[in-house]
């Protein structure tokens, strides 16, 4: 009996460290941007600031150049919420298709979806870039939002993979009630994948919110940078010095990442669990 | 299932997006960067066909080049199997039936869930700066360590593995759903059999694991050569010191963007489809030795 609680404490006590280990780094950076400037490196070591510095937060907050990060912070939710908007409503519609409806080379396009996966960006960065530089669009969000809404392979998938739990009866039922394809995925489908939509929809905010090399490529002007791009402004030049400053508004920038990943734990688990996404 | 006229319309109507971006974002770029692969481009002027001569570039003149290959292929090969290895063992650790596991389970998480962004990179090199928290540590234990990490030829590339493999969560996160779905009882026969723990885990659980593991090892070795981010924020867009963290991503982004000679970093893109290609094909065929994969039954 005691031997075997004596082993429970041993398991407990070396993982709690280990994830404590873990966490280490990021306690260090909150603990940071609030430490006041002359004491973040003098006292690396030490977690707990000798006073709390929150003028830190109203520095960073500040920006650069009259661009705060109330602008900042706009562009993301803005690049965010419209990139996932389409990115989950396009591969919706797409899953449905591979799941349910047999066409001709369907096969064909399902390969070659997959394909795209794995599929190096690098590789389409540049034609990407000159097709956009033609139409005008560099220095606006279009190049970074609108290839969202032409479905994410990852997303369709974890959809499709959601839609094939689905009991084909439902299908035949609405369809002796008179619902074409269009009306099945409408009244009955979409209602019933709902929690594919959601984690799909995480792991879009994710991706998009930490997205860098698409807004370092198409954006040029601070006014329309998002956080992810700000951020690097902070190693730039004059502003050196103001590491409170770089500390605060990097640990304000992981906030909605670590809220969503709280809220919604259940679904991200689970999207990880059964289809492989990255986080 | 029978077909009909109607589905294959309707068919094509929903997977209309994925086909319309599949020839625009991804069948279009690919030719069109072969193209620009075999040409002098700067954006300002038009392509101009010079047939091979970035490819021998390339291989024969760019120093840069062999050494940004040098620093990839070691920051893959180095990485790939420590966070895969790490992923597992702590999966292995967290197999029990605990209470504290959905905290234990966030903990270890976390990191690969905010570890691709500019926030963590940044902090990532304040903590290997030559006042950063490493050195405070070894100060503290004892260790007069001064040394600038992230400055260091020697040490900079392994602070970009030490963070590629701080985020093994979301690896740990898929083995330890593989590791639920083995069957309790093949545990209790092996242990009847007499086999110790060790031996279970290389016969049972290994094996039962694999095609996770392959799986795995395929995505983190494509996403592990496209790692840009870290390298850019930690080496603020040099790829230095000494080209020490000049990750072929990275290169690649300077030959097109602050350079601008797009042909040629096109060449160096097709070059790493060639590589990746290669190399997941590789993976693949070595899969019929060591994947195991349950027969479902009759």
């Amino acid at each position: 009996m005691s031997r075997a609680l004596n082993k429970r404490t041993i398991y407990h006590v070396a993982v709690s460290v280990l994830a404590l280990l873990m966490m280490y780094p990021i306690l260090w950076l909150v603990s940071s941007s609030l430490k006041p400037n002359h004491e973040i490196f003098t006292t690396a070591f030490n977690l707990i600031p000798s006073a709390l510095a929150f003028e830190n937060y109203s520095s960073g907050w500040r920006g650069f150049a009259g661009t705060t990060f109330a602008t900042f912070f706009k562009n993301s939710f803005v690049i965010v919420i419209l990139s996932t908007i389409g990115a989950v409503a396009s591969s919706a519609v797409v899953a449905y298709g591979f799941a349910r409806i047999g066409f001709f080379a369907r096969g064909f396009w399902f390969a070659c979806m997959m394909a795209t996966m794995m599929l190096p960006h690098d590789v389409v960065v540049i034609p990407q870039y000159v097709m956009f530089a033609e139409f005008g669009w560099i220095s606006s969000l279009k190049p970074i939002i609108l290839p969202h809404y032409f479905a994410t392979p990852f997303f369709v998938f974890l959809i499709m993979q959601f839609i094939r739990t689905i009991p084909r009866e439902l299908d035949e039922a609405a369809k002796i009630d008179g619902c074409s394809k269009y009306g099945i995925f409408v009244r009955v489908i979409v209602p019933l994948i709902v929690p594919a939509l959601i984690t799909s929809a995480i792991f879009s905010f994710y991706w998009r919110w930490d997205d860098f090399l698409n807004p370092l490529i198409y954006l040029n002007k601070p006014e329309s940078y998002p956080v992810s791009l700000a951020l690097k402004m902070f190693l730039d030049g004059e502003s050196l010095n103001n590491w409170g400053g770089m500390f605060a508004m990097a640990t304000l920038s992981l906030v909605p990442v670590v809220a969503v990943f709280f809220v919604f734990q259940r679904y991200i688990v689970e999207g990880i669990s059964t289809s492989g996404l990255k986080g | 299932m029978k077909l009909r006229g109607n589905d294959h319309i309707a068919g094509y109507v929903f997977i209309a997006p994925f086909v319309l971006g599949f020839v625009i974002f991804t069948i279009y770029p690919i030719f069109a960067s072969l193209y620009y692969s075999f040409t002098d481009y700067s954006l300002l002027t038009s392509p101009r066909w010079i047939g091979l001569a970035n490819y021998e570039r390339m291989f024969m003149e760019d120093d840069k080049i062999a050494k940004s290959f040098e620093v990839t292929f070691t920051y893959v090969l180095s990485s790939v199997p420590l966070r895969l290895a790490f992923a597992l063992s702590v999966a292995m650790l967290l197999n029990t039936a605990t209470r504290a596991i959905g905290i234990y389970r966030s903990a270890f998480y976390l990191p690969s869930l905010i570890g691709g962004s500019v926030a963590v990179s940044i902090m990532w090199q304040q903590i290997f700066g030559d006042k950063g928290l490493i050195n405070s540590f070894l100060q503290y234990i004892g260790i007069d360590s001064t040394t600038n990490w992230i400055g260091n030829p020697d040490t900079a590339l392994g602070t970009l593995v030490a963070l590629s493999v701080w985020q093994f969560g979301s690896s740990m996160l898929i083995f330890l759903a593989g590791l639920k779905n083995i069957p309790k009882d093949y545990y209790e026969a092996a242990s009847v059999d007499g086999a110790n723990a060790p031996r279970r885990f290389v016969r049972i659980t290994l094996p039962l694991l694999t095609p996770i593991i392959l799986f795995n090892l395929i995505m983190q070795t494509i996403s592990a050569f496209m790692t840009f981010t870290p390298a850019y924020i930690i080496s603020r867009g040099e790829g230095g010191p000494l080209d020490q963290t000049l990750l072929y991503s990275l290169y690649l982004y300077r030959k097109a963007f602050s350079h601008f000679e797009m042909g040629y970093a096109s060449a160096m893109a097709w070059i790493m489809l060639i590589i990746v290609g290669l190399l997941t094909i590789l993976i693949f065929r070595s899969s019929t030795r060591w994947v195991h994969y349950e027969s479902k039954g009759e």
